[in-house]
């Protein structure tokens, strides 16, 4: 049995008369010290996904039906004080903007230990022992001395190394990590990113990174799940989609980076954009977008096909163009 | 390319922007911020200059510098040969038609109480009062064509836009008056992949049909390389190197750009494989002696902590570090 299974999880925000949807029956597993991503764009319900495994979502959003498992509970059944337990305990996460995350009131050193605290019966001494020891392992330099720093003393990217070292203080089994580099510099990205990579592995622990930032989810993830207003479109194993994508959006983004391109030339775009919530097409969702949709994709709603390691929810899979990289992959 | 287009459009020379620093008889003592120190760079007509480096590095500080949104402390900027650092407002009202900026928010940078119409007449109302009505209408349907908009855009406001075809609203009015010359200041960096694809798309097709010179602020290396034809690193105020595009990213020369090309993610499986840099960017506030670099660069030697390297030619790119200099590298 897989650590994290989510089943046919569907997500509902009611607003007065109408009620949107925001995610059409999404199912994922994650195993033990697996890294899974799930990528794209703004409003394709990567976050509320995410946010939906540990009950996050913002009132009056709701799961409407589908399963959450984790280690065999259906954590969208569990109580408050129950998935309090779960929450920051055996499942962390790690947010975009971690200046928002972090207390400004607090010290490093008091938001730690009042984490170990709430988790652990673990005496002060001892609580203090380990989070230095967590800011040791995320390369912080004089851990000692930065318990005592507040987080605007900090730059951001030590800053989300500190929210990194928060995650991992009560040895997590799975770090759901939103956008965790969106906003900082690529020099500091590249060094959380290696750094995260780097602890999931020596820790075994499982992640879930969402992101739109395509190679990042090649250098970080073992699978990678593409979304597209509300439902997978495409899922696998990260390497085989990003070398041979088969469903038209992922191509799509896929070709519109400028490093698949051929420089000077013009990039290749997707039409329009991504549907609001409230006004999702019949039949597949990108039909209005896709190139090769035909009167069927405005009728019948594609299933996810073809083996485990790699499926794609689209009907036209077999009749499409072969996938050739330009541009620096080439 | 003909003799004109490698004519220079816009110069840089020496411009250097200080914040701060003055204290008054109500007014606390401020730290001084050097942001720019000794900039010098030359915008020829016809460039896609690319103007990248990380956050607090002076990019924005340099372009707003030029477009006049906050004269430099010192040095000058020249357009067309003419020093414009220094004129009014009203002096300068004939390079404001010819140079115009687009910014990187464009939910901050499109006034919410005005129509699309009333965003893109504005301009030619204020620089052309003898056009008549039907006049401004003709053209603002013109270039709202010209970028891909739908012309009934032209009664709504923006907040019933997403943000790409605000971001294009912003080029449109960038390109009311006809500009030789256009400021983007991370015109891409706040949308999707996929749009960042059409306004990028549309940036170019608006340089090919009106000869436009663009200098492009990004954070992002992937688009300089596909977009730009120029391209000046830049860190902490400092331009540390200067090259054509297809040079700089074949063979990049300053320790700096090495890291900061090193660390750009790649899809080809290779994982994250970076440059690492040891410790953190300081501040301008407090800006190290010698190359604003050393305290980083793996290469640095006394030399380095003492005297500041300037650009220097050597073949493909520019690049100011005494490394490369003495091939210590």
């Amino acid at each position: 049995m897989a650590l994290l299974e989510v089943k046919d999880l569907q997500v509902e925000f009611p607003l007065g008369r109408k009620t949107l949807k925001a995610l059409h029956g999404v199912s994922f597993s994650l195993e033990k010290g697996e890294r899974l991503g799930i990528v794209g764009e703004s409003g394709a319900g990567k976050s509320v996904a995410a946010f939906s495994i540990l009950n996050l979502l913002t009132r009056p959003g709701r799961i409407s039906a589908g399963e959450v498992r984790f280690e065999g509970r259906d954590l969208s059944k569990l109580s408050a004080d129950e998935m309090r337990q779960i929450r920051g305990n055996r499942i962390s996460m790690i947010f975009q903007d971690p200046m928002m995350t972090l207390n400004p009131v607090l010290t490093i050193g008091t938001q730690m230990i009042e984490c170990l605290k709430a988790h652990r019966d673990i005496s002060d001494k001892e609580a203090k022992e380990l989070a230095i020891a967590r800011l040791r392992d995320v390369m912080i330099p004089s851990p000692e001395k930065r318990m005592d720093s507040y987080p605007h003393e900090l730059s951001g990217g030590m800053r989300q190394r500190v929210v990194i070292a928060i995650a991992l203080l009560t040895d997590p089994s799975i770090i759901i990590a939103d956008e965790p580099t969106t906003a900082l510099d690529v020099t500091i990205q590249a060094e959380i990113m290696s750094l995260m990579l780097d602890l999931c592995k020596t820790n075994n622990v499982g992640l879930i990174l969402i992101t739109h930032d395509l190679a990042v989810v090649s250098q970080v993830t073992e699978k990678m799940i593409v979304m597209y207003a509300g439902r997978i479109v495409e899922q696998g194993e990260t390497q085989d989609i990003i070398n041979n994508p088969k469903h038209p959006y992922t191509r799509g983004l896929i070709k519109a980076l400028p490093q698949e391109n051929l420089p000077g030339a013009r990039l290749n775009q997707i039409r329009g954009s991504m549907p609001s919530l409230d006004a999702i097409p019949v039949g597949c969702a990108f039909n209005p977008r896709c190139d090769f949709a035909d009167e069927n994709c405005c009728k019948n709603l594609p299933e996810l096909a073809g083996p485990i390691a790699h499926q794609a929810a689209c009907t036209k899979i077999d009749t499409l163009p072969e996938f050739t990289a330009v541009g620096a992959r080439k | 390319m003909s003799e004109l287009a490698h004519s220079p459009l816009v110069e840089i020379e020496n411009v250097e922007q200080r914040f701060g620093g003055s204290s008054g008889f109500l007014s606390p003592s401020q730290p001084l911020v050097k942001a720019l120190n000794s900039v010098s760079l030359t915008i020829n007509k016809g460039d896609s200059f690319c103007l990248v480096g990380e956050s607090g590095c002076g990019k924005s500080t340099l372009a707003r510098a030029v477009i006049g949104l906050n004269p430099p402390t010192a040095g000058h900027i020249k357009y067309q040969g003419n020093r414009i650092d220094n004129l009014s407002t009203r002096e300068r009202q004939p390079y404001t038609r010819k140079m115009q900026m687009v910014f990187q928010n464009p939910y901050a940078s499109l006034n919410p109480r005005m129509t699309v119409a009333q965003t893109l007449q504005e301009p030619l109302q204020i620089h052309f009062p003898t056009m008549s009505r039907a006049e401004i209408e003709a053209k603002v349907e013109e270039v709202m064509l010209s970028v891909g908009n739908d012309p009934s855009w032209l009664e709504r406001y923006p907040h019933e836009f997403s943000g790409g075809q605000r971001q294009r609203i912003s080029i449109a009015r960038a390109l009311m008056l006809d500009p030789e010359f256009i400021v983007a200041d991370e015109p891409i960096s706040a949308l999707d992949v996929s749009i960042q694809a059409q306004v990028l798309n549309v940036m170019m097709e608006a340089q090919e049909s009106r000869n436009l010179t663009y200098l492009f602020i990004t954070h992002d290396l992937s688009v300089v390389e596909h977009f730009g034809n120029r391209v000046a690193v830049m860190y902490l105020g400092t331009v540390c190197e200067l090259a054509d595009t297809k040079n700089l990213f074949a063979t990049p020369r300053h320790p700096y750009t090495q890291a900061l090309l090193s660390a750009v993610p790649k899809m080809d499986g290779s994982g994250v494989n970076h440059v690492k840099m040891s410790g953190e960017v300081p501040t301008a506030m407090d800006l190290p002696s010698g190359c604003v670099f050393h305290t980083r660069c793996p290469y640095a030697n006394d030399r380095c902590k003492r005297e500041i390297p300037k650009l220097k030619d050597n073949g493909d790119t520019q690049t100011a570090c005494f490394a490369v200099e003495e091939g210590r590298l």
